[in-house]
């Protein structure tokens, strides 16, 4: 075996350098390092995704590994690299939660399994090959449910856990069907040669039809789409927040690029018999059912779940276009969106540590009494929602220009019926900052508090993401240029 | 009588719709877990089979299934711990006595 082709999974090596590195610390240092296992992960993991933005650092000679079941680009390395930024957020936003009495003593653990999904969901997406897919999967969403048990004695967070890992089997067991009778059909489990298949025999569409949407449910499972979403609301609720915000953007963003990567790759050629209108209907229903449950929602947590449900929706838009232009638009937007997500999980996460409120009628009038939170809060309401001069308008823009220049008269519909949906978040996203900013501040209004110094950072950073990259430019055709546009 | 292969695919597709049906119906959170189990079983045989009739050259399929068989042991492993869990705290494993997580 040539040994030499390890080098092409640098990323993954160091992330479990990494993680290595965590994990000692946490058995063999001593007590005085052990408690500051938060703040080493942190660092670690920050010079590591400093690293990992300068490729030029480490040579490049190996593009594939292990005969083709592994597979790695610059723009692969791309949105990896993003997805190091969103769990560096949340690394930084789960410090203070996990030094609270009731998870220091295995806060640890929370450190490694994090990281653990991350390896995860590198290997999801960098395969080309279904074995070593499942494999990723499973090593991202196994250990989630772990973490979303993680508050061991409030009840709600073992609830979630039991609908998190019930759902995460059944739509895996759904998914391995699909790839069952797509082996059936073409007798290989690399994407290419599926896609070569497909190709050169032709196929018989009514099978393939069914596998595939046997496949596009396995993975809507897991993006949370509708009518696989079930799970979501109350996932979210009750796992702690910190899960909560790995699992809205992290999570959720890696198993979008995962899924345009097998739909482009292993089934692109059969993009118009069998998988268009799939992807379309999904699409509309997404958007729809999310902003419409999102409305009645009076828990923030159950709230920003039915807003990333439509948000999931956003993105797979980028994946209809078929074209290395709605990649990279997909690419912008799960960054703009790891940043706006954060921002709002990071004021809701800051708030329940302080006072345990996670109503939206506690955040009435909290402009009087904590401005910094509520304009962060608003600044990330307005970026999720598309308000022009912040990052989340561009976003938009950019996944509604790919998804219609292959301009075909359904794409129109299906990118007008997104724009409806987009004034009708506005509505819902905007009743935040209405009872924030217009409310009368009221008995149940969260008090003026302190917020640690881990929660500002990660605010901080999450604001500047929101601003900077809705005035800078450069991102968006740097990730072009990657994309090879 | 010669056994074709439709004589496997039938009952996995039965194990399978019957896991489903079972994992829909079913209020007990144990026979939920079991009838995940059928269905990833039934997907197992699917691979198997397909590989020994369709495609006997490679052994792809076959792998797969060896993975697929210890996914299923680890998903399973980690349910149960989690299951019994939540049992500590309700005393039972009704799935609808888990309702606190609502609006």
């Amino acid at each position: 075996m040539d040994y030499s082709q390890f080098l092409a999974m640098k990323q993954e090596i160091c992330l479990l350098v990494v993680f290595l590195l965590v994990f000692l610390n946490d058995i063999f240092m001593p007590k005085r390092v052990q408690a500051k296992i938060g703040v080493i992960t942190c660092v670690l993991f920050g010079v590591y995704t400093l690293l990992c933005f300068f490729p030029q650092l480490m040579p490049d000679d190996a593009e594939s590994a292990f005969s083709g079941m592994y597979e790695t680009s610059p723009a692969i390395i791309a949105i990896k690299n993003i997805l190091n930024v969103g769990v560096f957020i949340v690394l930084i936003q789960s410090l203070r939660w996990s030094s609270t009495d009731a998870q220091v003593i295995r806060r640890g653990e929370f450190y490694e399994l994090l990281l653990l999904t991350l390896f995860g969901m590198y290997l999801m997406i960098s395969a080309r090959h279904f074995l070593l897919f499942i494999i990723g999967l499973e090593t991202a969403s196994l250990p989630l449910a772990a973490m979303v048990a993680f508050d061991k004695n409030r009840y709600e967070s073992r609830e979630a856990a039991v609908k998190y890992i019930l759902t995460a089997v059944f739509s895996s067991a759904i998914f391995l069907m699909g790839i069952s009778y797509v082996y059936a059909l073409t007798g290989t489990l690399y994407f290419d040669q599926i896609a070569d298949v497909f190709n050169y025999y032709g196929t018989d569409a009514i099978l393939l039809s069914i596998a595939l949407a046997f496949v596009i449910a396995g993975m809507g499972f897991k993006l949370s789409l509708v009518p696989f979403h079930l799970w979501t609301a109350d996932v979210y609720q009750g796992a702690p927040t910190p899960v909560t915000s790995y699992l809205s953007v992290i999570s959720k963003g890696s198993a979008a690029f995962a899924f345009l990567v097998i739909l482009w790759q292993a089934f692109g050629t059969v993009y118009s018999q069998a998988w268009e209108w799939m992807l379309y209907a999904l699409i509309i229903l997404t958007i729809t059912v999310g902003n419409l449950f999102a409305i009645r929602q009076h828990n923030l947590k159950r709230f920003l779940a039915f807003s990333s449900v439509s948000q999931a929706g956003y993105i797979m838009l980028g994946i209809v276009s078929g074209e290395a232009m709605g990649l990279a638009a997909l690419m912008y937007y799960v960054l703009v969106y790891i940043f706006s997500n954060l921002a709002a999980f990071g004021v809701v996460g800051a708030i329940e540590n302080a006072t345990g409120k996670v109503s939206r009628d506690d955040y009435n009038g909290l402009y009087h009494t904590n401005p910094r939170l509520a304009f962060t809060m608003m600044l990330a309401m307005f970026s999720l929602a598309g308000i022009p001069p912040f990052a989340g308008f561009f976003s938009k823009f950019f996944i509604f220009t790919s998804a219609i220049s292959a301009g075909s008269v359904a794409l129109y519909v299906l990118v007008f019926i997104a724009l409806i949906n987009t004034i009708i978040s506005l509505y819902y996203y905007l009743l935040v900052v209405k009872a924030m900013f217009i409310k009368p501040v009221d008995d149940n209004t969260v008090p003026l508090m302190q917020s640690s110094c881990s929660e500002r950072v990660a605010l901080w950073i999450c604001v500047a993401g929101i601003i900077g990259l809705g005035i800078v430019s450069p991102v968006y055709d740097w990730l072009l240029q990657i994309c090879g546009c | 009588m010669e056994i074709t292969m439709i004589y496997y695919l039938i009952p996995a597709l039965i194990m399978f719709c019957c896991g489903l049906y079972g994992f829909i119906t079913r209020r007990n959170m144990i026979a939920m877990l079991i009838s995940l189990e059928l269905m990833l079983n039934a997907v197992d045989i699917n691979f198997v089979v397909f590989n020994r009739y369709l495609y006997p050259g490679n052994m792809e399929g076959m792998f797969f299934t060896l993975f697929a068989i210890a996914i299923a042991a680890a998903e399973t492993a980690l349910a149960i711990a989690i299951i019994i869990n939540v049992f500590r705290k309700i005393k039972n494993v009704d799935v609808e006595d888990l309702t606190k997580l609502k609006d």
